[in-house]
């Protein structure tokens, strides 16, 4: 597990290192932004739609019967773009494009395409790992500011809809944006940039080290997958404790 | 364009790319022709399994080096040791005095190595794969990229498969589209492992043409992992045969086919038994009756 972390570690420090090469990947980037951000936009747009709802729908109820009703606004408001809306779409793009990272690059390992790479002196970290990094940590908070507002929609619709809470649009959007503010959108998108990196470093990692044939590339996906959502959880005690402490 | 420069093999001189130092972007021409290789008492385990011991090798420049044996007596590992892609235990691997390991290697020498496996990137098209070396070092404009793979690919006997993908090619199209993705490095150095495994008889005739073509045309070295006789005793200078990690025998192929030693004629004179004629058999069916 230590070798693992370090060699995450070292893998994304010469990443870093080699930004300024993102340039000259730029064709590769766009490639993979498609596929992530424009492959996983219905997907995401359906989850946010219904967490928003399932938010209202859980604490409407509550709310309605100690007359708090006219809060629901900005705690759908609060709870969708602080914590929901990041970490929701983290796991679901853990599970969509982590996985697809690490199969990718673990059957280019283990047909010998990266050797390949190799002995053509182009370096497969700034050939696969990079544009992935790229796009990744472009299209999940491009993703999140996306389902942030549809998510809203969702708890709106929902708080309308059902008659125990029987919040009007006007009143919910009213007191959201009393509560919520520009801050704590970019909370959510500065969160969601994090749990990128960690997911674009743990599955590009994953499928380097990827051995043996077809069992050992399902066995780095399955790594790849639980190891992102595992690190998204832990990251986001952390970072919401960092975020609060700026917030104070 | 450096007018001294070597032509590429199959390719016109006004086409091919310019040899450029692709660390400095510079037309600088690299400064030698060809390399020499040194193997120095290399050795290689796999957890308990030593599959190398203690290997030592000289290989001069310009020539062309079978290497021979038995499957799994350690000839890709070899393969892999001399162009970097493994790490030994002891010992090293030295290109013209440089150890493989040393940084910048490779962008002091221009090496390819041909996989048996082919090794093609599948996502990418034909013409994406056997340009992807001229593309990503950005030697030359897409449009000229374009005509040199067009080219590279004629010479290995492929015309019109630039936009297929790997997977739509039979193995043997997909070992000379890996060939010619090697070739278009213009290599000082070259390694085949298995060339001409899965190729019908013609082509692998045309890929040990190729093999030698490119010696005459570039003096590159060329090391060649096969078990395939009448290719290392057509094209190489000097054979080389490792049993079980270690080095049996080196020199050329005549001295091989005369080697006195029981593994070596094992090995040169091996065939399957001849079938039974047919004349033979009706005449045997003719008596049952």
């Amino acid at each position: 597990m230590f070798q693992n972390i370090g060699e995450i570690i070292v893998l994304f420090w010469r990443t870093l290192q080699l930004l300024p090469l993102a340039w000259r990947q730029r064709r590769k980037v766009f490639d993979q932004l498609f596929e992530i951000g424009n492959g996983s936009l219905l997907m995401v747009c359906i989850l946010a739609l219904f967490i928003g709802g399932v938010v209202a729908l859980q604490t409407g109820p509550p709310l309605a019967e100690r007359g708090l009703s006219y809060i629901l606004g900005g705690m759908v408001g609060l709870s969708m773009c602080k914590e929901l809306a990041p970490v929701m779409l983290a796991i679901l793009i853990a599970g969509r494009s982590g996985s697809a990272m690490s199969a990718e690059i673990g059957s280019m390992r283990v047909y010998e395409e990266i050797d390949a790479l190799r002995t053509m002196n182009i370096d497969p970290v700034a050939y696969l790992v990079l544009p992935r990094m790229l796009a990744i940590a472009v299209a999940l908070p491009a993703l999140v500011l996306f389902a942030i507002p549809v998510g809203w929609l969702g708890g709106a619709v929902v708080s309308t809809v059902n008659h125990q809470i029987a919040v009007s649009f006007d009143v919910f959007f009213q007191d959201l944006r009393e509560v919520v503010d520009m801050g704590d959108v970019l909370n959510g998108v500065f969160k969601s940039f994090v749990f990128a990196l960690a997911i674009g470093i743990i599955s590009c990692h994953q499928g380097l080290i990827t051995r043996g044939g077809p069992r050992g590339i399902g066995r780095s996906v399955t790594k790849a997958v639980v190891n992102s959502i595992v690190c998204i959880l832990i990251l986001d005690y952390f970072l919401t404790r960092f975020l609060l402490y700026f917030q104070k | 364009m450096n007018p001294s420069l070597p032509p590429t093999p199959g390719i016109p001189v006004e086409e091919r790319a310019p040899r450029w130092r692709r660390d400095t972007g510079s037309a600088t021409q690299l400064p030698t022709p060809c390399v020499s290789v040194e193997v120095c008492d290399l050795h290689k385990s796999f957890y308990a399994q030593e599959v190398l011991k203690g290997i030592n090798l000289k290989i001069a420049p310009g020539e062309i080096f079978a290497i021979m044996g038995p499957s799994g007596s350690g000839k890709s590992v070899l393969l892999k040791h001399i162009i970097g892609l493994l790490q030994p235990d002891s010992g090293d691997v030295l290109i013209q005095g440089d150890s493989i390991a040393s940084p910048g290697i490779r962008d002091k020498y221009r090496m390819a190595m041909v996989f048996q496996s082919a090794a093609l990137l599948t996502s990418l098209n034909v013409a994406e794969n056997v340009g992807i070396y001229l593309a990503e070092h950005r030697l030359c404009p897409p449009a000229e990229i374009a005509r040199i793979v067009t080219a590279q690919l004629e010479a290995v006997g492929l015309k019109g498969v630039e936009d297929r993908m790997p997977n739509e090619l039979s193995g043997g199209m997909q070992k000379r589209v890996a060939i010619a993705r090697a070739l278009i490095i213009d290599p000082q150095l070259i390694l085949f492992d298995e060339p001409t495994s899965e190729l019908d008889p013609l082509m692998a005739v045309l890929v040990g043409g190729e093999i030698l073509k490119l010696k005459s045309l570039t003096q590159a070295t060329s090391i060649v992992v096969t078990h395939d006789r009448d290719l290392a005793f057509g094209i190489a200078d000097r054979v080389a045969m490792i049993i079980a990690g270690e080095i049996l025998f080196v020199g050329t192929p005549d001295e091989f086919q005369r080697h006195p030693d029981p593994r070596i004629h094992n090995f040169v004179d091996a065939h399957l038994p001849a079938p039974r004629s047919s004349s033979k058999s009706t005449d045997s069916n003719t008596s049952n009756l």
